[in-house]
């Protein structure tokens, strides 16, 4: 019992930063980082293969390192990084020794041996069925088996942070309520319950089919179950997301929310409607009625839309607000000007607000409306706005943490921080150039999971309008660019944690 | 500082900026909630508005009568079919074809039937970029009529297995 109350005081913000706290963290995030990985490559690989200049992969190959794609960094790295942030913004933001550490490692085990389970599954050819696994495609039931046992760890992630909630409580390691982060990560955490019990909902019986104990499985009923857990991950990520905003905010011009009422009834919009927009996935589905369609994707989605609307004016606001009282008070936008861009964290949420809200955001509503989906359901420019959201939004805010993690909660000096200065700018451009160029051809028609869009191989031929080939171009250059700065936010951050000069304990120096 | 707890009063009325910020911001959501609706009322172009469930097997039996029925050619092995005006029209989904070929006329109200035999299918005509999900099991009834002549084509847009980049269908229109 004692080792689980070791701690040391943090020489720069005064938390107290528990070791098994710590070490929790620093697991989940390292393992999402080799997720990252292991992704990126598999973007690369895909990119390439969508080009047709390059066409680098066979076909088989190509669905395969797809499915792997999507997995790895739409549930692993993502979710991993999550949970690290969920024993950072409960344990360490609240002083709080951290409930069940050794339930949380099992929690990381569990989630681990699922994920691993999962690739092994997929990279040996037993499980082509992409993200989204639609049923009747059917994978080996092992494949099934690690998507559970990831939920069920990650699940147990969401207990662990709940429960030092309720130690911080009782114990009073804070005063009054608890900071905006926290309650912006309680938010998240909340979504992630009602997403993973979806997942439950409806994994476990496709597992059941895929062994053959169940034989009348509908895939319309799949469908919109799926997407409850499926869409209501990525609002995980955006509650997580803004949570992170507010944090990067604070750690680059020491940003202060401008009225913590309007931010927190925000996340809590979020709560509450967020995840009944999902169905905007069945809108051209043969399955709802009209009226139901236009009910979840109309009011429910607004209102959610509303909360992502508040805080795009709180965030700008609180950094403007911050940096007026550091006296850059010239003009409309010295503010702006001045901001530290010379410092990851600023960039990394600049970019990861601009790219989420103004490509991501606006394509989404756009294309959440029930005419608009048929023009753009299952095309190339779904991918590009989930680009914008997931991996311009949250991985991008995500990589700015990262940057002051390494040497606030790991106490290691950053190797290459020039890399990790220019590193946003990379990635952000070449997940702008990814996104507008998906957008383009899918606007076009060019579809989504597809490996020639030249159609070499059909009975009947076809071929698009030239611009597409030209919008994939564009696409294909962005992932280059995005790539390579993925392969630096890995470098760095690799090299840091393993090999940066450890940090003396009283060192008050962020980068 | 939002990593610290907030002073003990924090819920504060909101400043100017913010309300009108907060009132633009949901009339705007007010108006595109309207829009969703009256789009069902004066909008020419709506996914389907009564989803009906087929058996797989029941809808392949229902497609191969349709086929047989009104049947004039067959092109590199895939039938050519001419409906009659106003009839319904059986697209069926299957790995990795649309079948059959269609023969439409321009101006003339068809109302589609468009499932799948095996897997998940995407229904996306081109050159327009229309797309429908199709489900085994459930039958996308679409009422559509073709408003120009010339030949389109169908792709599928949801992964259907190794064979998805071929699936090509057609449908001529005169």
């Amino acid at each position: 019992m004692a080792s689980e109350l070791v701690f040391r005081t943090c020489p720069i913000t005064g938390k107290k930063v528990y070791a098994v706290t710590q070490n929790l963290i620093w697991i989940n995030a390292v393992t999402a980082v080799v997720f990252i990985l292991v992704g990126g490559i598999m973007a690369f690989l895909v990119g390439m293969t969508r080009w047709p200049a390059v066409h680098l992969l066979p076909a088989d190959l190509f669905y395969r390192f797809l499915t792997a794609h999507g997995l790895n960094m739409l549930i692993f790295w993502i979710i991993f990084f999550e949970i690290a942030g969920l024993y950072f913004g409960s344990s360490v933001l609240l002083n709080s020794r951290l409930a069940a550490p050794k339930v949380a490692w099992l929690a990381y085990i569990l989630m681990l041996v699922g994920a691993v389970l999962v690739d092994i599954m997929v990279f040996t050819g037993k499980a082509d069925v992409m993200f989204s696994s639609y049923v009747p495609l059917q994978a080996d039931p092992k494949y099934y088996l690690g998507i559970i046992l990831f939920a069920v760890g990650a699940l147990i992630g969401c207990g662990i942070f709940f429960g030092t909630l309720a130690i911080a409580k009782a114990e009073k390691t804070y005063e009054g309520s608890v900071p905006l982060v926290t309650f912006g990560l309680a938010a998240a955490a909340i979504i992630a319950v009602f997403t993973l019990a979806c997942g439950a909902i409806i994994y476990i019986p496709t597992f059941l089919w895929s062994l053959g104990l169940i034989t009348n499985l509908d895939p319309g009923v799949y469908r919109l179950i799926f997407w409850g857990m499926g869409h209501s991950s990525q609002q995980i990520n955006v509650t997580a997301m803004v949570s992170i905003w507010y944090l990067l905010g604070a750690l680059t011009v020491g940003a202060k929310p401008v009225n913590e009422k309007i931010c927190r009834s925000a996340f809590f919009l979020y709560i509450l409607f967020i995840n009944l927009a999902s169905e905007h996935h069945l809108l051209t589905d043969p399955t709802l009625s009209p009226y139901h369609k236009m009910v979840n994707t109309s009011y429910f989605m607004y209102l959610a839309v509303l909360a992502s609307m508040i805080h795009a004016l709180a965030i700008p606001m609180m950094v403007e607000v911050a940096q007026r009282k550091k006296g850059f008070t010239k003009g409309l936008f010295e503010w702006l000007t001045k901001a530290p861009w010379g410092e990851p964290g600023f960039p990394a949420m600049i970019f990861s607000l601009f790219i989420f809200g103004f490509i991501g955001g606006i394509t989404g509503v756009v294309y959440g409306t029930e005419q608009l989906s048929i023009k753009s359901h299952n095309t190339w420019a779904m991918t590009g706005h989930f680009h914008a959201t997931v991996v311009g939004g949250t991985t991008l805010a995500f990589m700015g943490l990262t940057y002051y993690v390494i040497p606030l909660i790991f106490r290691r000096e950053l190797i290459g921080k020039k890399l990790a200065v220019v590193q946003p700018y990379i990635f952000g451009i070449g997940i702008i150039l990814i996104a507008l160029g998906m957008g383009g051809a899918g606007t076009l028609g060019s579809p989504r999971r597809h490996w020639d869009i030249t159609f070499a191989q059909s009975v009947i031929p076809f071929s698009f309008d030239p611009a597409v080939i030209f919008f994939t171009t564009i696409a294909a250059i962005g992932v280059l660019t995005a790539v390579t700065g993925g392969a630096m936010y890995v470098g760095v951050s690799v090299l840091s944690v393993f090999f940066g000069r450890k940090m003396a304990a009283n060192e008050a120096k962020l980068l | 500082m939002p990593i610290t707890s907030p002073e003990k009063y924090w819920w504060k009325p909101a400043d100017k900026e913010e309300k009108i910020w907060i009132s633009i911001a949901l009339l705007w959501c007010l108006v595109l909630t309207i829009m969703m609706p009256l789009m069902h009322l004066i909008g020419t172009q709506n996914p389907s508005v009564n989803p009906m469930k087929i058996r797989p097997q029941d809808y392949r039996t229902v497609s191969e009568a349709f086929i047989e029925k009104y049947k004039v050619g067959e092109e590199q092995g895939i039938p050519v079919v001419e409906p009659p005006d106003g009839a319904d029209v059986y697209l069926r989904a299957q790995m990795w074809t649309w079948t059959p070929i269609l023969k439409l006329k321009k101006g003339v109200n068809y109302k589609f039937h468009i499932s799948s035999v095996d897997l998940m299918h995407g229904f996306s005509l081109m050159p327009l970029v229309m797309n429908f999900q199709v489900v085994p099991g459930h039958d996308n009834i679409l009422n559509m009529t073709p408003t120009s002549a010339g030949t389109f084509h169908i792709i599928c847009n949801e992964f259907c297995g190794i064979g998805h980049h071929t699936m090509v269908g057609k449908i001529i229109v005169s």
